[in-house]
């Protein structure tokens, strides 16, 4: 348990290093290390400070806000296949976010964008779980997070096409699949109080989605208030998932993948997987990140496509063992 | 001591009521049998009595704050859930949520009611396995460990016995015999009127969503009653084996 806790954080630490060591700019580790903490006044602390540590922190909280919400949502569904970007809730959210930017209102007012974001990913989880049903089963869960995702990916598309943008595509992948490129502390501003808010809403879940293990009836007759902890789970979960999707897009997975991975270590206790998911969310993120400016650092290659390469065959391996496990 | 009182309960759904102006008290130490056809009220005078659905009337349950009542009462659904592959010690754990604290980790008293329950339903040897992993009989064991861990006066468990063999479904009865002489009290909902004429001390009849008939199993279960509201013949004698009660043949 604790010690789950110590590896995980040790490993968060580590990458979180190497994310800020590792660039196109070609400096030593420690000589960046220095620059990010002493201001010489050079380009390489205006590096370290501006572009690298923005998006260490940003793929630090992007990663913790999905890992969370997804093992947040499993718990209360009580369906391993729930992830915020599966079914939907990153794509209503990503609409959110577009239509304030096209509008011009996330210019004018302040917070706009992770508020509309945060708007479309409520809308996003309302209509999933009303869909779903109290225990959704896989097939209503994944046929509504299909049409919730076709729906505000085309009316994502609808808006850049109409937008007089002449990078509407470009605009669209990255709204589709997510990046971290060119983030700045704008953006951890923007996003941080939201996800911020949104974790704390998320982390009271625990015991309630520890009780939900035996049921609804069960959980409720052992003193669990239902409505309130159903509503703090689908505002928690719009606070994190609009945010993070409001400075980096759609990336889809994390909230998948990171809960299956951790279950079996926390004893598929809901509520310890609550802050696992978080801390294994930031990792898988930052490796993610990592391995986008590594592997093809010239080409921005886009952070949904790698975790999509990475999650959807693991989803698949996944579907087979749940399957086999009868769960 | 009155554990529950339920006072002109009526429930309507879908403007068709389900529940008709039922009222009943149940004391320390009673075994009651909730009995009746398919569809007659017995798991919404339950879930009405617990509070967990809407309902006209007085239940001194539903009056309870949620966490209060949860120190008053435990209760089995009928559906045997556990959604995650947790151990048989975390499930029955799960029984103290109502005395711990927002992040409060379980303390010694709380892992002496859990120890204690494992060790009222057998289970010691079974901790560290996988509770969905288990057969059905042996999850209902669990799941019954998971109420008692919650130690409170009053135990009510929706047609615990359904889906069971024979011998776990005696073993279930026995439990909450014991129970009872132990000054728990229990309400039980059954199908099984063999079952239900043997082990409890009281009988609660529901037919069409009103109480007809309330008392010891052998006042209660006359042949009329019987065929009035199960449509069926038995034989029912008190033997030097016990209570005996044996449906026999359906009436037209």
């Amino acid at each position: 348990m604790t010690r789950l806790m110590a590896v995980l954080t040790a490993l968060l630490a580590l990458l979180f290093s190497a994310a800020l060591v590792l660039g196109p700019a070609d400096i030593g580790p420690v000589e960046s290390l220095r620059a990010l903490v002493v201001d010489n006044g050079g380009a390489l602390t205006l590096v370290m400070r501006e572009i690298r540590l923005p998006r260490a922190i940003l793929a630090v909280l992007i990663g913790a806000s999905l890992g969370m919400a997804g093992a947040a949502m499993q718990g209360y569904l009580r369906n391993p296949l729930a992830d915020p970007g599966l079914i939907g809730v990153s794509g209503s959210a990503a609409f959110g976010a577009v239509l304030s930017i096209q509008t011009g209102v996330a210019a004018t007012v302040a917070f706009a964008l992770p508020l509309s974001a945060l708007t479309g990913a409520l809308v996003g989880v309302f209509l999933v779980l009303a869909l779903a049903g109290p225990r959704g089963s896989s097939l209503t869960l994944i046929l509504a997070g299909i049409a919730i995702s076709a729906m505000a990916a085309a009316l994502t598309s609808l808006t850049l096409n109409l937008s007089p943008n002449p990078f509407a595509a470009s605009e669209i992948v990255f709204w589709m699949m997510g990046s971290l490129a060119d983030r700045s502390m704008t953006h951890v501003w923007i996003a941080w109080p939201l996800i911020a808010l949104g974790g704390v809403l998320l982390a009271s879940l625990a015991r309630g989605l520890d009780a939900l293990t035996l049921g609804e009836d069960a959980a409720e007759a052992m003193g669990i208030r239902l409505k309130r902890l159903r509503l703090t789970l689908v505002f928690g979960t719009a606070a994190v998932v609009g945010a993070s999707t409001a400075v980096a897009g759609a990336i889809g997975f994390i909230g998948l993948v990171v809960p299956h991975i951790l279950r079996p270590f926390v004893g598929a206790k809901p509520g310890q997987l609550l802050w696992a998911s978080a801390l294994g969310g930031a990792i898988m993120l930052l490796v993610a990140d990592i391995g986008v400016r590594v592997v093809l650092p010239g080409r921005d290659l886009k952070l949904g496509v790698l975790t999509a390469l990475v999650g959807a065959p693991l989803f698949l391996h996944l579907i087979y063992k749940t399957r086999k496990e009868g769960l | 001591m009155t554990v529950l009182a339920v006072k002109s309960l009526s429930v309507t759904r879908r403007n068709r009521a389900v529940l008709k102006d039922v009222s009943f008290e149940v004391g320390a130490g009673e075994l009651v049998g909730l009995i009746g056809p398919n569809g007659a009220g017995k798991t919404t005078l339950m879930r009405a009595a617990l509070g967990l659905i809407a309902a006209h009337g007085q239940s001194s349950l539903a009056q309870l704050s949620p966490r209060e009542r949860a120190r008053a009462v435990a209760w089995m659904p009928q559906a045997r859930e556990i959604a995650w592959p947790v151990t048989v010690e975390n499930v029955v754990t799960l029984g103290r949520i109502p005395y711990l604290g927002g992040a409060q980790k379980p303390t010694a008293a709380d892992r002496d009611a859990v120890e204690q329950a494992l060790a009222y339903l057998d289970l010691e040897a079974l901790r560290h396995r996988t509770a969905t992993r288990l057969s059905g009989g042996e999850q209902a064991r669990v799941l019954l460990a998971r109420a008692l861990a919650q130690q409170t006066p009053l135990l009510m468990a929706d047609e615990p016995t359904a889906g069971l063999d024979p011998g776990h479904q005696i073993s279930t009865m026995q439990t909450f015999g014991k129970l009872v002489k132990a000054g728990t009290s229990v309400i039980v909902s059954l199908h099984d009127l063999g079952l239900a004429a043997r082990h409890c001390s009281r009988l609660i009849v529901i037919d069409d969503a009103r109480i007809v008939a309330d008392g010891p199993p052998a006042k209660v279960l006359t042949p009329a009653l019987i065929q009035n509201t199960f449509s069926i013949t038995a034989w029912h004698q008190t033997t030097d084996q016990g209570t005996i009660f044996q449906p026999l043949e359906v009436v037209t």
